[in-house]
């Protein structure tokens, strides 16, 4: 695991926070950039260093044309690149959340900063290019940095058109997703069979499935894994806000259960990155901060995942 | 997707936006059409009138007003604000245009609906109904905490719409008219009702009490024809 600040994209970065600094009035810039910087763990088949903690848009980033959510999302992702955040996860599914990440990243002059993941998500796999190409428009990226088959629908059709583009420089890395401890399956023949950079799935502290086959197998094929759904859609977090949070999070620099439930699935060592979702600066810089501080090791890992389990 | 798999789903993994970005899409539709709200709640009013004193030509003013805000409603809201953000709403549009085909043809052509004069029970449900669209429904904003910026008003929003029509096909005739009228509108109350419970709004028993109500009032024995 290595530390890496990215101190030429966070330059460019920080001069276009500014017009939206003013518009979304965001806390000084001098308080967004003294952030200590995410730990970063490389993607198996490049060896490209991502932060742990990276940033969904289901729900949270589906705000229509509404400037007024609009200018709230972007100082979320103002937030999340200030503190060295990258991958930001979407797909056509989300309504209108890739225009919305389109809108923040031409806002915050990020689009050098952000490593942009996408889906493919269509029934029809000869359409998956023109989807794709949509989509791209909407971030107003040069390319995707991940593109994944959404929910393995029509998986091979689509999974063939994503390693066709990546064979043609069109998109960096390739892979597939599930959530919900669905058709795992189904994931472990492709990831036995397909070449992978990544596989998205759901995993925490409550659902621990993918730790039995998943997770084990990512680490023998070199596959990244990434963690959808970390505080499953908030109901986890909301659920656990009742609790007190056990004094001994402290030894890990938990402060909450939100880093109590991200440290917990980072520091599984298969895990690339969780991507959880905000529509909140302040749950974006808690977020990003878990990946700051110091993660648990076996034994704690352990710990927490009974110790929640008992209440 | 097999059926155990769709039946892994919670109604609220499929919902793809929140309460707060549904209720903003009122304030910025009514921002963006003001002061149309007092032209739509002044039609409402002429449509009332005429459901209270029926006469053909009302009942065909109100066929034809209906049918204007069913388009309407499509196009400003349905398609312009919430398809947006809801996929699904693409596949209701269609839906829309053809209800307000069905009111032409069904309320204006030929001869038309007939709308009881006399006190009855599906008349008191239908007007009942009308009512509330017109003018409680809007209202429902304020204990929502919405302020009227977010106010649901007939003719512009789909809610009341679907509920004023319900209204009036619940007390129409003859029936092998009424009843086709009242599908579409079922359909979309029943479809908001229950996105509007997964959301956990306050205001998602209206549109589901309105389609029962539209049943009962329909399925009501009938006395005499009607004028
Ligand atoms: N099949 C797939 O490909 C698939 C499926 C599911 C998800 N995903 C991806 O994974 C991402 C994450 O999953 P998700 O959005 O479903 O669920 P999630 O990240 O587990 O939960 C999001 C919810 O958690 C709340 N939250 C975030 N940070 C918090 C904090 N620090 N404290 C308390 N609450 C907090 C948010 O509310 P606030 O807005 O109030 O912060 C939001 O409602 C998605 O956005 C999507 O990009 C992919």
């Amino acid at each position: 695991m290595t530390h890496h600040p990215h101190p030429l994209s966070r330059r460019t970065l920080l001069g276009g926070m500014l017009s939206v600094a003013a518009a979304a009035s965001l806390p000084p810039l001098g308080a967004l950039a003294r952030q200590p910087g995410p730990q970063m763990r490389e993607v198996p088949s490049t060896g490209e260093p991502l932060p742990l903690v990276g940033l969904g848009s289901w729900i949270t980033f589906n705000v229509g044309e509404d400037p007024l959510l609009l200018e709230e999302c972007t100082a979320v992702m103002a937030q999340f690149f200030a503190m060295g955040g990258r991958m930001i996860d979407s797909s056509p599914m989300y309504g209108s959340s890739q225009a919305t990440i389109g809108h923040g990243l031409e806002a915050l002059d990020a689009v050098a900063q952000v490593y942009a993941a996408d889906k493919i998500w269509t029934s029809n796999p000869a359409g998956g290019p023109a989807q794709v190409e949509a989509s791209r428009r909407d971030w107003g990226v040069p390319r995707f940095d991940l593109l994944q088959v959404h929910n393995l629908v029509a998986w091979e059709a689509n999974l063939e058109t994503l390693l066709g583009m990546k064979a043609a420089g069109k998109v960096r890395h390739v892979g597939i997703t599930t959530s919900h401890g669905r058709r795992h399956d189904g994931v472990e023949h492709i990831m036995r069979d397909a070449p992978l950079d990544f596989v998205q799935l759901t995993y925490n502290v409550v659902d621990r499935e993918a730790e039995q086959r998943l997770l084990p197998l990512a680490r023998e094929r070199g596959i990244g894994v990434i963690v959808n759904r970390p505080f499953r859609q908030g109901r986890l977090t909301e659920r656990l806000a009742r609790e007190p949070l056990p004094a001994w999070a402290a030894e890990i620099g938990a402060e909450s259960w939100a880093q109590f439930i991200l440290k917990f699935i980072i520091s599984h060592p298969a895990v690339s990155c969780a991507i959880p979702a905000t529509t909140r600066v302040d749950h974006v810089r808690e977020n990003m901060a878990a990946a700051g501080t110091p993660l648990p090791d076996d034994a704690l890992r352990r710990r927490m995942a009974d110790h929640v389990r008992a209440l | 997707m097999g059926l155990s798999e769709w039946l892994s789903y919670r109604p609220e993994d499929l919902l793809m936006f929140s309460l707060r970005v549904y209720e903003r899409l009122f304030e910025l539709h009514n921002q963006a059409l003001w002061p149309m709200q007092l032209l739509a709640l002044g039609l409402g009013g002429a449509m009332l009138f005429a459901l209270l004193r029926p006469r053909p030509w009302g009942t065909r003013l109100i066929a034809a007003l209906l049918a204007v805000a069913w388009v309407f409603v499509a196009w400003a809201f349905l398609w312009q604000r919430y398809a947006p953000i809801n996929w699904g709403i693409r596949y209701v549009v269609p839906l829309f245009v053809l209800q307000a085909l069905l009111l032409i043809a069904l309320g204006m052509l030929k001869g038309g609906l007939g709308l009881p004069a006399r006190w009855s029970v599906p008349r008191g449900l239908g007007l009942a109904l009308f009512l509330h669209a017109l003018i409680l429904h809007p209202l429902m904003a304020l204990p929502a905490g919405r302020g009227l910026q977010g106010a649901e008003v007939l003719g512009l929003t789909p809610d009341p719409l679907a509920i004023a029509t319900l209204g009036m096909a619940a007390m129409a005739s003859p029936a092998q008219r009424a009843w086709p009228l009242l599908v579409i509108p079922a359909l979309w109350c029943l479809v908001s009702g229950t996105t509007l419970a997964t959301l956990g709004a306050a205001g998602a028993w209206p549109p589901l009490l309105a389609v029962g109500l539209a049943l009962v009032a329909r399925l009501w024995p009938r006395g005499s024809p009607t004028a």
